[in-house]
């Protein structure tokens, strides 16, 4: 988030786009429930299911799946004809605007009608509101990055922010929702192939110099590794021959799992890592017992960008050990010594060469989180990035078009397939699913399906159904649900039983790497 | 903003208008009693434990949390004529309590127990009929015993102003006046999204987290403060700990999550000690994993990538780091890729 969670509850206009907050975030939809109920506050949400937070908007925008762009693109044409962008802001802290004001003369109200289903009043009624606003928070998640063209619905979004000078200040902001608990921290650490800690570039040559020193080796390797699609491909290929897995759950959260298990079945030595054999660990040479949460220290930095301590509370289980501890003797097996007390001292080591977490230390994360950047010991953290300036200089406005899903229902596969998450599971089960009272509230994932495509197909509420994709099929118990519109259906991707990627379409946006897990088409059969 | 001086229990203070005296105490730090005041809830006024005598009013004791300050005004907080209201207060709370201490959930922490005790009240001068009303224990998380409910309503407040949710609200009236859902079903048949802020709110023990029952009262748990390992949000919690075991989960009030949780991290600890935890290192053979020790099994893994990089070179290995562990251990993980291995092939499930 380029601001701060309480900045939502200082946002006259709230804009949530594809973010199921009240299931993904709860604890943030209980922000937009304040800001609405106690400071007045208007809220638009673009999304084609009727959420709870779709429920409660005072404009909801309900697109077909994967026309994102289109929509912001219309918002922002509609924003600039009415003279409601922020000149100031566009000419003293940006560049590159007349790009984008050209790119998006052609998405009128009625063109952008055409193409996302969206009535033309409705989007004009949402620019106004937006356009308007004084302090103007824009939320985001998946929803908006699951697509082949995800980065684009982003450089959309931001356009939006930029040209309506809604940023770096109390109650604007652009704010990414993560979906796990350490995806911002997992990034920041430079677990990415491109980039070393701290968004340092594995392709600069003073960065690597840098880091090679720190770490007592004569050069690290120049040129960008492969992202997580990549490495599964290359396995495919047998380029890759040996992976080692750490807490994650591929099997279940890969799309298109029958591609993704004859891809790890390729490889020559699998090594997994992690707190229950799961559906990947299963398929491992060597799977290594590592512990939760809850029995070691360390840190996690959330969605806006709080480094907060993660204190050890029980004792490891069995012979499990914290990830760090088996990463440290592995290293020694090979050669290598990483010589740590503990993770303070990683930590030490962290904010030596990450100049964003520079501040950070133990000793002062003991009383409450800080949030990043913070260069120095004596720096309180960041609230807002960009408040002064953007990290380049100018805020760069980037032109984007739309461009149609990979894969669009026809009449074999009739129906657009979203996948997301649900309140009471958690990403693939591994852990949630071993909650006696999650299970009890959520015992199976179900397909939603509207009322009149389930009468269509003479389907009754709890029936199980063949759901097919050109990939792969499940039999899921229907739901029907006015949630989703007249062909869409959704289902979640937390339970194995009914694996919403077996269905889904393993193509990737070209900058980010993401998967389309939010469009594709399948269809459904009585069994 | 206008500033306006008063006087508590002989101390000055200078406060913004439209502070109440409850909060202009507070900042002296003077504590006045409430049981149905929360600073992120509307003020219900409904206990009226925090009741105050201020100079030049003679008819009333007023409820200091809905009483604004007001310049040159004289408050005592703990006067004799104070203190005897409250005790009266208190004992007709306790004519219609199940006096169950001993065996109460909320021992301990119950606001009602700490306050009869301060307050020297052992029994009720005020007996009668009192309420019956069935446990719904219906609730995979929660469990509600309206008979030791004293309606301050904080449950129904949170669950409406900070939840959103309204799954409960006062029914009846008078002498029935209850807590309940619509049409008085179990809070399992209510729109109730588990997330249990109305548990925490409670100050009596009228909703207990089911999970937690009989494992540990408040005095006998050790509170480890740490971040949630669900979602982005990064909730700050505490982890109630009693023989090496995670028994509850409690609010931390003063993060960027105000206190609040959702339902995994607040009810989603469960897994920690589920019997299928790997607890030994593994190894497959011929199609099948024995148990195997650190030093072998580690050999193997070791072993395995040197012949992989020697023979294929080090792009031949990748790895894939996780969202779900520490910061420390996604450093040391790409620097083992990056240094030990040699090889930029790390990535994680950021975008999944
Ligand atoms: S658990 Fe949450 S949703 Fe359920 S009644 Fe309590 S406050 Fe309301
Ligand atoms: S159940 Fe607890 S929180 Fe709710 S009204 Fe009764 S005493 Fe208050
Ligand atoms: S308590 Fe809920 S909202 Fe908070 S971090 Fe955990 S999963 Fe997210």
């Amino acid at each position: 988030m380029t601001n701060s969670i309480e900045d939502i509850e200082k946002a006259d206009v709230i804009l949530a786009a594809g973010t199921n907050t009240t299931e993904a975030h709860p604890v943030i939809a209980t922000r937009i429930h304040k800001a609405i109920t106690r400071h007045g506050a208007k809220l638009i949400v673009v999304d084609p299911r009727k959420t709870e937070i779709a429920s409660k908007a005072h404009i909801w925008l309900r697109p077909y799946p994967g026309t994102n762009v289109a929509v912001f693109n219309g918002l922002l044409n509609v924003i600039i004809a009415e003279g409601l962008t922020d000149d100031e802001f566009i000419s003293q802290r940006t560049e590159n605007f007349e790009a984008v004001a050209e790119a998006v003369a052609p998405y009128t109200p009625e063109e952008v009608e055409r193409i996302s289903g969206i009535p033309a009043e409705d989007l004009i009624a949402a620019a106004r509101l937006y356009g308007k606003a004084k302090r103007g928070i824009i939320l985001y998640a998946m929803g908006v990055t699951q697509h082949s063209t995800g980065t684009d619905g982003v450089f959309a979004i931001a356009n939006l922010a930029m040209a309506t000078g809604n940023i770096g200040r109390e109650g604007t902001g652009v704010s990414p929702l993560r979906g796990q608990n350490n995806v911002q921290g997992a990034c920041d650490m430079g677990a990415l192939p491109n980039f070393l800690p701290g968004y340092q570039k594995v392709s600069d040559p003073a960065v690597r110099e840098k880091f090679a020193k720190a770490w007592g080796v004569p050069s690290l390797p120049d040129k960008d590794g492969l992202k997580l699609g990549e490495i599964m491909a290359a396995a495919y290929e047998g380029k890759v021959r040996a992976l080692y897995v750490m807490g994650e759950n591929l099997m279940l959260s890969e799309p298109y799992i029958a591609h993704a298990e004859a891809c790890l079945k390729k490889l020559d030595f699998l090594v997994v890592q992690d707190l229950f054999l799961t559906e990947t660990a299963q398929l491992a040479d060597v799977v290594l017992p590592a512990v939760s949460f809850a029995e070691k220290d360390g840190t996690f930095t959330n969605t806006e960008r709080r480094v907060c301590r993660v204190r050890r509370a029980v004792s490891p289980r069995g012979k499990a050990k914290p990830d760090w501890e088996i990463i440290v003797a592995l290293a020694a097996k090979m050669g290598y010594e990483m010589n740590y007390d503990g993770p303070a001292s990683i930590m030490e080591e962290i904010s030596r060469l990450t100049p964003s977490y520079g501040g950070i230390t133990y000793d002062r994360l003991e009383k409450q989180g800080l949030q990043w950047p913070c260069p120095d010991r004596d720096h309180p953290g960041t609230k807002r990035l960009h408040a002064e300036r953007f990290s380049r200089g100018r805020g760069l406005f980037t032109p984007v078009t739309y461009k149609k899903p990979a894969e669009l229902p026809d009449e074999q596969y009739p129906f657009y397939l979203v996948t997301g998450r649900i309140l009471y599971h958690y990403h693939t089960g591994t852990m949630s699913r071993r909650v006696k009272g999650l299970n009890a509230i959520a015992p199976c994932g179900l397909l939603e399906i509207n009322p009149a495509d389930a009468s269509k197909l003479g389907i009754q509420d709890g029936e199980v159904v063949r759901v097919s994709s050109r990939r792969g099929s499940i039999t899921p118990a229907v739901r029907i649900t006015d949630r989703v519109a007249p062909g869409v259906v959704f289902i979640s991707f937390h339970y194995r039983e009914v694996a919403a990627n077996a269905l889904t379409n393993a193509v990737y946006d070209p900058i980010a790497g993401i998967p389309e897990f939010k469009v594709s088409a399948v269809k459904i059969e009585k069994l | 903003m206008r500033f306006v001086s008063l006087t508590i229990d002989g101390r000055q203070v200078e406060v913004a208008e439209g502070t109440t005296v409850l909060e202009a105490a507070r900042k002296l730090g003077i504590e006045i009693p409430t049981l149905c005041y929360d600073n992120d809830l509307s003020i219900a006024g409904a206990c009226r434990l925090c009741i105050v005598e201020v100079e030049g009013n003679n008819k009333n004791l007023p409820a200091s949390c809905a009483l604004p300050v007001a310049e040159g005004m004289v408050v005592h907080t703990n006067s004799p004529k104070v203190r005897e209201a409250r005790k009266i207060i208190l004992e007709l709370l306790l004519a219609n309590h199940p006096l169950d201490c001993l065996t109460c959930e909320a021992n301990g922490r119950c606001k009602l127990q700490q306050y009869c005790y301060e307050y020297g009240v052992k029994e009720s001068r005020f007996s009668g009929e009192r309420r019956h009303f069935a446990i719904d224990d219906n609730h995979p998380f929660i469990e509600r015993d309206l008979e030791k409910c004293i309606l301050c309503g904080k449950c129904v407040r949170v669950c409406q102003e900070v939840q959103g949710v309204g799954a409960i609200d006062y029914s009846g009236r008078g002498f029935d006046t209850k807590v309940a859902t619509f049409m008085d079903r179990s809070l399992a048949d209510s729109p109730c999204v588990s997330c249990g802020q109305c548990i925490y709110m409670c100050p009596v023990g009228a909703l207990t987290a089911k999970p937690s029952k009989g494992k540990g009262r408040d005095f006998e748990v050790t509170k480890v403060v740490t971040t949630c390992g669900y979602c982005g949000v990064g909730c700050q919690l505490a982890l109630n700990v009693k023989d090496d075991k995670i028994v509850g989960v409690t609010n931390v009030p003063d993060s960027h999550n105000q206190g609040y949780l959702c339902v995994k991290g607040r009810f989603g600890y469960e897994f920690v000690d589920d019997p299928e935890r790997l607890t030994t290192p593994l190894i497959k053979e011929n199609g099948k994993f024995r148990e195997a020790s650190w030093e072998e099994a580690l050999d193997l893994v070791a072993q395995k990538f040197n012949e992989i990089r020697a023979k294929y070179g080090p792009d031949a290995l990748a790895g894939v780091s996780s969202a779900r562990v520490t910061n420390e251990e996604n450093y040391l993980f790409q620097k083992f890729f990056r240094a030990v291995i040699g090889t930029n092939n790390v990535d994680h499930c950021a975008r999944l």
